[in-house]
This record gives structure tokens, sequence and C-alpha cells, in this order.
């Protein structure tokens, strides 16, 4: 045999071809097995012949033939490779870092549990259709505690994190149900909407775990949420499809099961559908493309066209923002529309690259965003006193604060970034060390809120 | 083991310096050479290309890894099937076996070349001269290869 020097050097060498072929799509790493045992029984043939290390090896490699054409050969075998499959449980054990079936069998029982849960308060006589106050407030406290379980059992977070996060779901249990709110008020409204956002952090928490303190560990979390939305959605309209079926097959037999679809199925459905599409998000990750980048290259330049033209003709006209009562959430799901779009570009990009046109599309978006705001804000200042202090605008403003910051220290660093004064990981930091904030703010509308505005 | 003389020659032909056979021809025989000596017995894709080169006296040359993929069209049409197997030196290995459909289509590959093959002999023998030892046929200048 070799002395253990040279074992060691084309050990390193295999190492490498073996990682050169593994970025090949339509090699999967089976074959980069089967090719491998080839690869070294050639080797101890020419070894044993009497030819150097590297000399067997340059030979073995060539042996087996340029890549460039192997891997045509096998995407020519196997087309169907280029269209990224999901594996959710691997067939053979020759493809390493899937999910196994502990993974999915997890998966589905907490599915199964949200399913549940989303009915579990009909124990208690509460219905969706009659207690709706109650479902708007508790929804997220149904679900998002058995999809933190997911990722508390998936990452195994230490016992201090789990503490932690169960605190933060009975504080929440406590805030959204305890406060006596009048029925149909804004805070029970604002709280509906806040608890979710706030609870959504504590997710990001369980879902980053250790690393949630690092840059990586929140975009991670910032992908996957982007990914979950758009899972979500399209398992939500497998569901409309089915819903559909089953209705219209029952009435052909004259049975009406509207009201089981309406109460059962649905409900549980879209609780379940929850934790389905993150498990989906964690299996496939390196299997499809991700589309929410996809999704804001596509758009970035469309919001930035419309934006300009908005302000153009603003100025042209020279027409006065019309303050009604909605306007300034109006502007609110603008800026969030507009920071989704950073966000979502940002997470896929290259922080290494240098600035291209698509970053400076994506100035010209931030920019005129925040001139629209502006004169928006404007408008809404001079006569916010008069409008008066409810729960909603108050609620609406700090979000516009909120955001209108975020934006605006956002283009200061992608406008540093484009004349090379700064790295894109400045914004990239901004952006998820900004993730809490939202959090926080959530958090404060839901526990501060109610009292201040006398449960409205 | 030893690198026999085949193995030796063969490293100098892999440049095409001496003669070897028209890449079609390669490919459109592959599917009956790797199923008939998968029919002699199971083997993987190191043994298969040895026997290759040992029946063809070194004449047929395949690229390594071209095999592969002949094997897994092989194994998706269901002709061969094929099962990892830890072999003594601790590695996974991918033995491949023949099926009964497998043979089927041998043996119908197997009547189609040998149509193929009494065809030439037909019209080598009319010919009887010309082409001899010294001066092979060039492969890429058969009017009939296209």
């Amino acid at each position: 045999m070799q002395d253990p020097g040279h074992a060691v050097s084309i050990e390193e060498q295999i190492d490498q071809w073996r990682s050169y072929l593994r970025r090949r799509q339509a090699i999967h790493s089976v074959d980069v097995a089967e090719l491998e045992d080839h690869l070294r029984e050639q080797l101890a043939v020419l070894l044993d012949a009497g030819l150097a290390t590297d000399e067997a090896f340059l030979v073995a490699v060539k042996r087996i033939g340029n890549l460039d054409a192997l891997s045509r050969e096998f995407a020519r075998e196997h087309s169907d490779r280029l269209w990224k499959q999901l594996v959710l449980v691997p067939s053979d054990s020759g493809g390493l870092q899937t999910p196994g079936p502990k993974d999915a069998i997890a998966a589905f029982s907490l599915a199964v549990a949200a399913a549940v849960a989303i009915k579990a308060p009909l124990l208690f006589g509460l219905q969706l259709d009659k207690d709706a106050g109650f479902y708007a407030r508790n929804v997220s406290l149904l679900v998002l505690p058995l999809l933190t379980g997911y990722f508390v059992w998936k990452r195994r977070l230490a016992a201090g994190t789990v503490r932690w996060l169960a605190v933060v779901f009975v504080a929440a249990g406590i805030f959204a149900n305890l406060y006596p709110f009048v029925p149909q008020g804004s805070t029970e409204a604002l709280t509906a909407l806040h608890l979710p956002i706030a609870l959504w952090l504590a997710v990001g928490i369980a879902y980053a775990g250790a690393r949630w303190r690092q840059v990586e560990g929140r975009m991670d979390f910032i992908r996957f949420s982007g990914e979950l939305l758009i899972y979500y959605v399209l398992i939500a309209l497998g569901g409309v499809v089915l819903t559909g079926l089953i209705a219209t097959i029952f009435r052909a037999i004259g049975i009406d099961v509207r009201p089981f679809l309406g109460s059962w199925l649905v409900p549980c459905g879209a609780a379940g559908a929850v934790v389905v599409a993150s498990w989906l998000v964690e299996a496939k990750q390196s299997v499809v493309e991700n589309m929410a980048p996809v999704l804001t290259r596509l758009f970035t330049p469309l919001f930035a066209a419309v934006l300009i033209l908005f302000l153009g003709t603003l100025l042209w006209t020279g027409r006065g923002i019309d303050i009604e009562r909605n306007v300034l959430i109006t502007f609110d799901l603008l800026l969030a529309m507009v920071i989704a779009l950073l966000l979502y570009s940002a997470s896929a990009r290259d922080p290494r690259l240098p600035p291209d046109v698509f970053d400076a599309v994506q100035v010209v978006l931030v920019v005129s965003a925040l001139l629209t705001d502006a004169v928006a804000l404007s408008a809404i200042a001079a006569r916010i006193s008069g409008f008066g202090f409810t729960p909603n605008r108050v609620a609406a403003l700090g979000e516009n604060v909120i955001l209108l910051v975020n934006l605006a220290w956002s283009a200061v660093l992608y406008i540093r970034f484009l004349r090379g004064r700064g790295s894109f990981t400045d914004l990239e930091r901004w952006q998820t060390n900004y993730l809490p904030v939202y959090g926080v703010w959530a958090a404060i509308v839901v526990i501060v809120f109610p009292p201040l505005f006398r449960y409205l | 083991m030893l690198l026999g003389p085949l193995e030796l020659s063969s490293l100098t032909q892999r440049d095409g310096e001496i003669m070897g056979i028209n890449k079609d021809l390669i490919a459109a025989s592959s599917t009956p050479l790797v199923l008939a000596i998968l029919a002699e017995g199971d083997s993987y894709g190191y043994a298969i290309l040895r026997r290759v080169r040992e029946l063809s006296g070194g004449r047929m040359e395949w690229t390594d890894g071209m095999l592969y993929p002949v094997l897994h069209r092989l194994e998706r049409l269901g002709h061969v099937e094929a099962r990892w197997k830890v072999v003594e030196s601790g590695r996974r290995r991918k033995y491949y076996r023949i099926t009964r459909s497998g043979r089927a289509q041998l043996a119908e590959e197997r009547r189609q070349w040998q149509a193929v093959d009494a065809t030439l002999r037909g019209i080598w023998g009319a010919l009887s001269l010309g082409v001899t030892a010294g001066h092979p046929l060039p492969a890429a200048a058969c009017p009939w290869g296209a």
C-alpha cells in the first residue's frame, strides 16, 4: 500500500473531485457514489501497476471522462432531474442531507395537532361563526405554538429558550383573553392583527435557534417566511379546489356537506397547512428555486415605475392627497410592500457582488416610496389633530414611522453601497437587526393599546 | 491486480492516436454488449468495462463514465435491476443484474445485429477485395452511417 502521506493527499483529491461532481444538477449523490467506487477501483489498479499517486489519479479521472460531457449524458438519461424534484423521504441511502421520515411524521403529527387545536375551543362551547371575536384574537395562539414546537423539536433548542418561548405564548394568551374588550371594538381588531406579528417573532427565534443573533440566521428566517407564504397560498389554492369538488359531488347525491366543510374541513385544513407548508419549505430548501426573490425581481421595476408615475402625476396635476380615514393604512401597506421587495431581493443577493442595474432600480424604488410617503404624511400631519387620535390611527401612524425609519436608513445605506462607500452587508445587517422592532411594536399595540384606549 | 497489456495499451489509445470505432457504433452496440455481459453474471460498472476491453481486444474504447448513463437507462427500462452491496474493502458498490425483460431485449438485439452482420457479410463477400486489414475502411466515410 502507499505511505500514509500519499493516502491523505489522494483522499483530498478524491474529496475535491467528488464535490466538483456534486455540483452537477443531473448527477445525484447516488451516482457520485457509484462513480467514486469506479474511480477508486481504477486508482487501485493503476497504483498496483506502479504509477505514482498523482499520475494514477490523473489517469483515473481522465478515464471517467470530461465532466461536462458526462453530466450532459446524465441529463439526457435523467432529464427529469433538471426539474428539481422534491424528495421528502429518500428511497435509497445515497441521498444525504434529506430529511428522514421522522421529520415527516413529526410535521404531520403537529399539523393534526394544529387542526385539533383550532377546534378545541368547541369543548368550551366556543364556535367559529358565533365567537368570531375570540377566534380573531386567538387564531395565531392556537396554531403558532405548534409550529414553534416543530422547530423546537427540529433544532433541539436549549431548555432555557423553550421556557422563554413558553412564557411568551402564555403571556400572549393572557393579554389576548383577559382584557375586557368592547365587542367588535378597534382595540380588539388591533390585537387580532398585531398578535400574529408579535408571535411570528417568537417563531423566528425558534426557527433560527442559536443563529438568531446572527445576520445569516435572521436572513434565513426571512427567506423561510417568504417561501412559507408562497407555499401556503399554493396549498390554499389546492384546498379551494378540493372543497369545491367535495361540495359539488356530494350535492350530486343530494347531501349538503357545506356546513361540515365550513366549520371543520376549511378551518382544520387551514391550521394544519401552516405546519405542513413550513415542513415543506424546510424539506425543499435546496430543491426548488426560491420563489420570493424571483417575484421581487419581477415586481421591483414595476413598483418603481408605478411610484414614479404616481409622483409625477401628483406634481403635474398639483392634486393634494385626498385624506380620508384609511389613507394612512394604504401608505403603510405601500411601505411594507417596498420593504418586502427590498428584503427579498437582498435575501437572494450575493453580498460580495458589485452593484448592478437592479440595485439602481431598487434605490429608485426606495427613494420614490419615501417621497410618496412624505407627501402623504405631510398632508395627514396637518389634519391629524382634527381627526382625533383613535387607536387605529395611532397604530397606523406608529407603523408608518417604523417603516419610514427603516426605509430612510436603507436608502442611505443603499446609496452608500452604490457609490462604493459601504458594503451590501451593512444593508443586510440593518434589515435583520430591525426585525425585532416590528415584533416589539406589535407587542406594544397588543399590551398597551387596549388599556390606553379603554378597550374601545 | 496487475495492469495487463490491455490496460496499458488503452492508456495510449485514449487520445485516438490508434484506430478506434466510430462513436455512433459504440453507442449503438452498448446496449447488447452490456446486456450480454450481464447475462454472463451480475456485475458492476468497472468490471463491465474491463470485460468490454477484454472482449474487444482493446478496440472498443468507452469513456468510462459514459457507461453509467447507459446502465441507468437499462435500469429505467427494466432490462436490468441494481442493488447496492458492501464489498470487502468496505466500499459500497452498485451491482447490476439482468432481468427477464433484459434477456428478451438481448435476444431481440442479437437478432437485429445478426441481420446487420449477415447483410454486411454479403456485401463484403461480393466486393471480396478492397477492404484489407492494412486499409481499414474509415468509419466516417460509410455512406450508410448517417
